[in-house]
């Protein structure tokens, strides 16, 4: 039967089991939005493509599915790329799908022409320009197949206009064989021996697991191996849920703005295990004394990621829960070697843990964001879906909100991309319409992408965003404060809008929280409205997120407040 | 240490750019790159130059090999190999200077593939010392323009 270009694309979308997309129309893709019309696929229109393409991550990194979103040629397609490049940043599986002018018409400057193709190649795991329609099921196939396997990542696929209206056959591909792209799965079987020899020697071991846990579904696995081996765990900003927060061997989130007793543990250990992560400058600090004294074993699927940053003894590539489990297999049989020595470093990690733990002032009048993150954490259900924005907003929840399970944080970490927890927190709604799913921003960072007020409003979609409002740019200020003598260049916010208006103005329900004792309150009525709402909390405009580590510092050497702060402090008890 | 690197490839267009970026964008350098398709037409084959220490080339290797388009990478540097590279270089030939570039010519076994009144052009084909070396001796006499095709490899049967 011959079909449409467009009406093929929506026949391979469904194949590959799509249930909802994220998009926004446009001169080239009429004839996709008129095959989509009544055909079944969920679509969802939003208000700027850029949170198209965030929504579309936000639900690929809630349920390990691909995300889906589109856009139109040039200045549609544009817009996604910062989307595109959050998602490439941490490993997520998306499928961009991008209108673009007609073939016969690409290179001369058409109208909304833009070579997206060439714009995105360093963002992207691949790419495809479809030449012809009969060649779209194939594209699509192996555009889903090489976003969602190996190492994931996004996936553009340009579709020119001509090739949309043109005709041609469905004929989904039985199987898709590429032959320059043979991810591995299975870790090298003498490494993994070798792994199991350097455990059975070593005192202080340490594991510093990443977003690969997550990506790779080895939380079970990961559990039982530290279990086994009695091995303390930190995992980075994205690993977090990875494993569970409130496990006695869990140490909290390392590096820039991760706990005393991780870093330490760390800069102290004999032995790390790097499980799924890739050694980013926020995590190290000055590579050169990022675990000194460490064998580093690395287990990855992606060899690139193999001394990158940090040279590695020990790699084993491959993916991460095939090989925790045939590491678990291993042992088995094998009584877990443990001694006196192990016992002492678990002690002293513990005594870490207590010497300096996580803190803020708990007396202070004003509200403190670290205490409504802490009662947020407190009173949401277990399997709240929390995404953040950049900034303080997003270090302080990764702080002080227990993430318990895998993919219950969606934060963008590579990137850092102001913008993202809102339409991520979409995505993540839309996936899971039951679920409470809430945002916590900055006030900064929402007015970023705050236009989807009106697509949540249109879904009543049940998005919570709480924005943390301080009138700053929180992060940027807090840098100026310890680096800049406190010299707020462009960082105050003071001409905010007024964001309960701003939400009933969209037919969004407002909150205002503005008295510490009203933050329960607050909160609760939040969280038992059945539609999307925007909390606007008056925090502590100066607080600071710590401890830190100031970049290019080691580890070790974190600060613990501003030094002005803690003049201050001491003056008043003088 | 400069690397000679045997990269298979779609022969695909994009490719190149895809390679190119790569390169660019992790700021690897590359002193030279040839392209031309193999015997089976699906694929081309790129012999790339590139120089850095052996963290930075097992990162050039790595990173092509995670291109979809890639098919194969291989590092022929440290192996058996024969490169050739051919340059086509224009010599100012002045009356005094004539029988010696001639000559020098003779013995790098170089072709003449242009004369006029007041220049030559070589042909000169061999490994990058040799070519290196004949462009260090015709120096001197003037070199108008020099276009190299960059280094090709291929290697040897055991
Ligand atoms: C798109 C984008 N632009 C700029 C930055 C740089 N940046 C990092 S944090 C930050 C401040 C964020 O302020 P806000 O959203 O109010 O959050 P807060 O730090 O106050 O919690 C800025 C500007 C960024 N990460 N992303």
């Amino acid at each position: 039967m011959q079909m449409s270009g467009a009406q093929i694309l929506v026949q391979a979308l469904k194949d590959e089991d799509v249930q909802i997309m994220f998009g926004y129309p446009g001169g080239v893709l009429l004839d996709f939005y008129n095959a989509l019309f009544g055909s079944g696929l969920r679509h969802v229109m939003t208000r700027h493509e850029q949170a198209a393409a965030h929504a579309a991550d936000g639900y690929a990194r809630a349920t390990g599915r691909v995300g889906v979103c589109m856009a139109t040629s040039g200045p549609g397609a544009t817009n996604l790329v910062t989307g595109i490049t959050t998602a490439y940043m941490d490993s997520i599986p998306m499928v961009a799908l991008t209108g673009q002018v007609a073939s016969y018409m690409i290179g001369g400057d058409a109208f909304q022409e833009a070579d997206i193709i060439g714009i995105t190649r360093p963002v992207t795991k691949h790419s495809y320009l479809v030449r012809k329609t009969e060649d779209i099921p194939q594209i699509i196939r192996e555009a889903f197949y090489i976003a969602s396997t190996g190492r994931p990542g996004p996936v553009v696929v340009d579709l020119p206009k001509d090739i949309l209206s043109g005709k041609g056959k469905y004929l989904r591909p039985e199987k898709v064989e590429i032959r320059g792209y043979r991810p591995s799965v299975n870790g090298h079987k003498g490494q993994i021996k070798r792994v199991l020899s350097e455990l059975r020697k070593c005192k202080k071991p340490v594991i510093y697991a990443g977003g690969g846990i997550i990506i790779s579904g080895a939380t079970r696995e990961l559990v039982l191996f530290a279990e086994r081996n009695k091995i303390p765990v930190t995992t980075t900003l994205l690993g977090l849920g990875g494993f569970p927060g409130d496990h006695p061997l869990f140490m909290g989130m390392l590096g820039m703005h991760g706990t005393y007793q991780a870093n330490m543990a760390i800069h102290s250990s004999d032995l790390l295990l790097a499980i799924g992560a890739r050694f980013d400058d926020r995590v190290t600090g000055n590579v050169s004394k990022f675990a000194p004294e460490a064998k580093v074993v690395h287990i990855d699927i992606d060899p690139s990621a193999i001394s990158k940053n940090v040279a590695v003894h020990l790699p084993v590539v491959g993916d991460i829960r095939e090989i925790l489990s045939n590491l678990n297999a291993q042992q088995e049989d094998e009584e877990p070697v443990w001694n006196e020595i192990r016992e002492s470093w678990l002690e002293r990690v513990a005594y870490w843990g207590q010497e300096k733990p996580l803190d803020y002032d708990r007396t202070s009048s004003s509200i403190k964001p670290q205490h409504v993150i802490e009662r947020l954490s407190e009173l949401c259900p277990d399997d709240t879906i929390i995404t953040t924005e950049v900034g303080q907003n997003q270090m302080w929840t990764a702080q002080f909100f227990r993430f318990r399970h895998p993919r219950t944080l969606l934060s963008s970490g590579g990137l850092g991309t102001m913008g993202y927890g809102f339409p991520a927190a979409m995505g993540a709604q839309f996936a899971f319409p039951d679920r409470l799913v809430v945002d916590i921003a900055g006030d900064g960072s929402i007015q970023m992408n705050i236009q989807e007020l009106a697509t949540v409003a249109q879904h009543n979609l049940p998005v919570k965003i709480l924005i943390l409002n301080n009138c700053f740019l929180g992060m940027v200020r807090q840098w100026q404060e310890l680096f800049y003598e406190a010299r707020y260049s462009s960082t105050c916010l003071a001409s905010n809008p007024n964001f309960v208006k701003i939400a009933e103005a969209y037919g969004v329900k407002g909150i205002l929280i503005d008295r510490k004792e009203d933050v329960d309150a607050g909160l609760v009525e939040m969280m038992k409205h059945k539609g999307p709402v925007v909390v606007n909390c008056l925090v502590d405009r100066e607080e600071g997120v710590f401890p830190m580590v100031p970049a290019g510092a080691a580890t070790n050497e974190m600060i613990f407040g501003s030094r002005k702060k803690q003049e201050k402090k001491l003056r008043a008890v003088k | 240490m400069r690397h000679t690197i045997s990269v298979t490839v779609e022969n695909k267009s994009g490719v190149l750019a895809r390679v190119a970026g790569l390169f660019s964008g992790r700021g690897f350098n590359i002193e030279s790159l040839s392209v031309g398709e193999t015997l089976d037409p699906t694929i081309s084959r790129m012999t790339i130059v590139t120089r850095g220490d052996d963290r930075i080339i097992e990162q050039v290797i790595k990173q092509l090999r995670k291109l979809i388009d890639v098919i194969k990478v291989s590092d022929l540097t440290g192996t058996s190999f024969v490169e050739r590279e051919l340059i086509l270089i224009k010599v100012k030939a002045r009356e005094s200077g004539r029988a010696e570039i001639l000559r020098i010519n003779d013995i790098f076994r170089g072709k003449i593939v242009d004369v006029s009144p007041a220049t030559f052009t070589f042909l000169v084909t061999g490994d990058q010392d040799k070519t290196e070396a004949f462009i260090r001796l015709v120096r001197p006499f003037g070199i108008l323009e020099i276009v190299r095709t960059g280094k090709v490899a291929i290697a040897r049967e055991v």
